[in-house]
């Protein structure tokens, strides 16, 4: 089993966001982390590669801070690392970064690819249903658990989870899994994990290596254009504190506040 | 500029879901002299069609064929796809539910089409098209125009308005041929287990009372749930009791969990760290029972308790018992 795993290098959740007036963000000192879906999709993929046995390969499109993703990653226990950079990449959109990560692929060979629900920087979740389309192979999102994989028999069967409850789907393989939270507990790195990804140097790709044509990727290429980026406006006041002798009438107080709102 | 706009209508066996609702209303307010036409598949297209229609669709076209009784990406997207080529579509509209995120993934890179995805506003500038959508898990917001056509935008669910039904609108209902027979589409549906059946779901949820921490395990969530009941709204979490064991992940609201957009959030026993945030913070009103004064939630709130939520929570649900006549 080849398995591939993407990922992205996104600013810690826990980062303080700054934004120019210029829409340039920026988060200070803050460190650049695995995007936390990606965690699920590392432990997945290494999961799978212990019970059929195999190979993982984590890539990731990015400039060089990518890299700690992708250290982190090999740290966790994945056997290889591709960073995807050209500065023709710069200023992809989510169809461009899907064409970018699908040439890679398909130099790599892959049997099963593996991408989390979304990065959580972007947040569009556009990437794996993209991928998959471009490769022309079956998505599977959103996928809580893999029930069976047959690698021989090139078959997998997951659980999917929608708004309504569990969709049970099987797909041949090759396909696109793209998994949510609930699917594992991630692991944390190990020693010589962290060893490992310390001596690590990734593979780095350009444009040319994967055979994308510049005019194909990268700010030009966009499909769309982000005009602004700008901090939401404050939530209007500050809390109106509740208090009262009683439970009972701290709710009754409450529950006038909320009816008068229209809320309920 | 005058916009051809394809809505994709998301069928839930047979039901339209609220969120493809919605879209349509989106849909009328960057029409600006073009055509909303839905795109209706599955079971029960035809009455589906008909309720587009009623709710501001100029027409609609069905496809009932039996390869889309279930939603499967594949034969979805082929067939958006060749719709919007033969129609010329400006711009193609589809909630930001789970399915309406793969397909508009899919038809992006099949349309080589710019794509917005879960946008909060929409409006016209100068006769284009401008979204707004946070980022950041909403610590910022980002506006985005689209760069060519078409363009493929997502909404966030209940972000914008349902529209009033108008029984009085009529338009034209075209049956169309799947894109792809059986044969062609990889993906099987070997079985659907509905899960929370006769909850309200977060997702639509006008209402949403929560459980974190505080509530202290598995029994704690009791109360909330009983509150969330007594409100008709549905019961949420933070991560926290999520990876306690004390709920089961369908219902975590945050960064890896569900992004909400209720009317009415009530937090209870959450503390409101960023991750859980990034899942509620676009909630209109926000109320947070808390013992500590200083949790973040209070941040957010407009009305808050700091008390003890196991006495608090169910003297709100017997008030609200008494008032709401239950």
């Amino acid at each position: 089993m080849n398995i591939v795993v993407c990922t992205k290098q996104v600013p810690d959740t826990a980062a303080t966001l700054k934004v120019d007036e210029l829409s340039n963000v920026s988060w200070g000192e803050a460190p650049l982390v695995l995007n936390p879906w990606d965690e699920f999709t590392v432990e997945e993929a290494l999961r799978l590669k212990e019970k059929h046995g195999g190979k993982v390969t984590v890539v990731a499109m990015g400039p060089d801070a990518t890299r700690d993703a992708l250290k982190q990653a090999v740290a966790m226990g994945c056997d290889e690392a591709v960073q995807l950079w050209d500065p023709v990449f710069d200023g992809s959109d989510a169809p461009a970064t899907a064409i970018v990560l699908a040439k890679a692929i398909e130099k790599i060979g892959a049997d099963l690819v593996l991408c989390g629900k979304q990065a959580i920087d972007g947040d569009t979740g556009l990437v794996p249903p993209g991928l998959a389309h471009r490769l022309g192979w079956p998505l599977l999102a959103f996928v809580a658990k893999v029930r069976e994989l047959d690698p021989a028999g090139k078959t997998l069967t997951v659980e999917r989870l929608l708004e309504e409850g569990r969709q049970v789907v099987s797909s041949r393989l090759p396909a696109v899994v793209a998994v949510v939270k609930e699917i594992n507990e991630p692991r944390y790195p190990s020693f010589m994990g962290i060893r490992k990804a310390s001596k690590m140097q990734p593979s780095v790709w350009s444009a040319a290596d994967l055979g994308v044509d510049a005019a194909g990727a990268g700010r030009s290429a966009a499909g769309v254009q982000w005009t602004r980026i700008f901090a939401p406006p404050p939530r209007e006041g500050t809390v109106e504190l509740v208090a009262g002798d009683s439970p009972e009438e701290i709710a009754a107080k409450l529950a006038d506040k909320l009816m008068a709102e229209k809320v309920i | 500029m005058a916009h051809n706009i394809l809505v994709w209508i998301e069928n839930v066996k047979g039901h339209a879901a609220a969120i493809s609702h919605e879209a349509i209303g989106a849909a009328r307010s960057i029409v600006d002299g073009g055509k909303v036409t839905a795109a209706v598949f599955g079971p029960n297209a035809g009455e589906l069609a008909k309720e587009a229609i009623a709710l501001g669709a100029d027409d609609a076209v069905t496809c009932d064929d039996a390869t889309l009784v279930e939603f499967r990406p594949e034969p979805t997207v082929a067939l958006l796809a060749r719709l919007a080529r033969d129609a010329g579509a400006d711009v193609i509209l589809a909630g930001a539910s789970t399915r309406g995120r793969e397909v508009s993934g899919a038809l992006a890179v099949e349309l080589n089409a710019g794509a917005i995805a879960d946008v909060t506003a929409l409006e016209l500038k100068d006769g284009q098209i401008v979204a707004t959508r946070p980022v950041y898990a909403g610590k910022l917001l980002a506006t985005v125009a689209p760069a060519r056509k078409p363009a493929i935008i997502t909404t966030r669910s209940r972000a914008f308005p349902k529209p009033h039904a108008d029984a009085g609108r009529s338009g034209g209902v075209t049956g169309v041929a799947p894109a792809l027979g059986e044969e062609a589409i990889a993906s099987k549906i070997v079985d659907f287990v509905v899960e929370g059946e006769g909850e309200v779901s977060l997702a639509d949820a006008r209402i949403i009372v929560s459980g974190g921490r505080g509530v202290g395990g598995p029994d704690g969530f009791k109360p909330v749930a009983e509150l969330a009941r007594a409100l008709g709204g549905a019961l949420g979490a933070s991560r926290a009791a999520v990876d306690a064991g004390w709920i089961p992940y369908a219902h975590q609201v945050g960064q890896t969990g569900k992004t909400v957009t209720p009317d009415l959030y009530i937090a209870c026993g959450i503390s409101g760290a960023i991750q859980h945030q990034a899942g509620m913070r676009t909630s209109k009103m926000i109320v947070a029972i808390n013992s500590d004064p200083e949790a973040p939630i209070f941040k957010l709130a407009r009305y808050g308790v700091v008390g003890d939520l196991f006495k608090i929570v169910p003297a709100l649900t017997a008030e609200f018992k008494k008032r709401l006549g239950k």
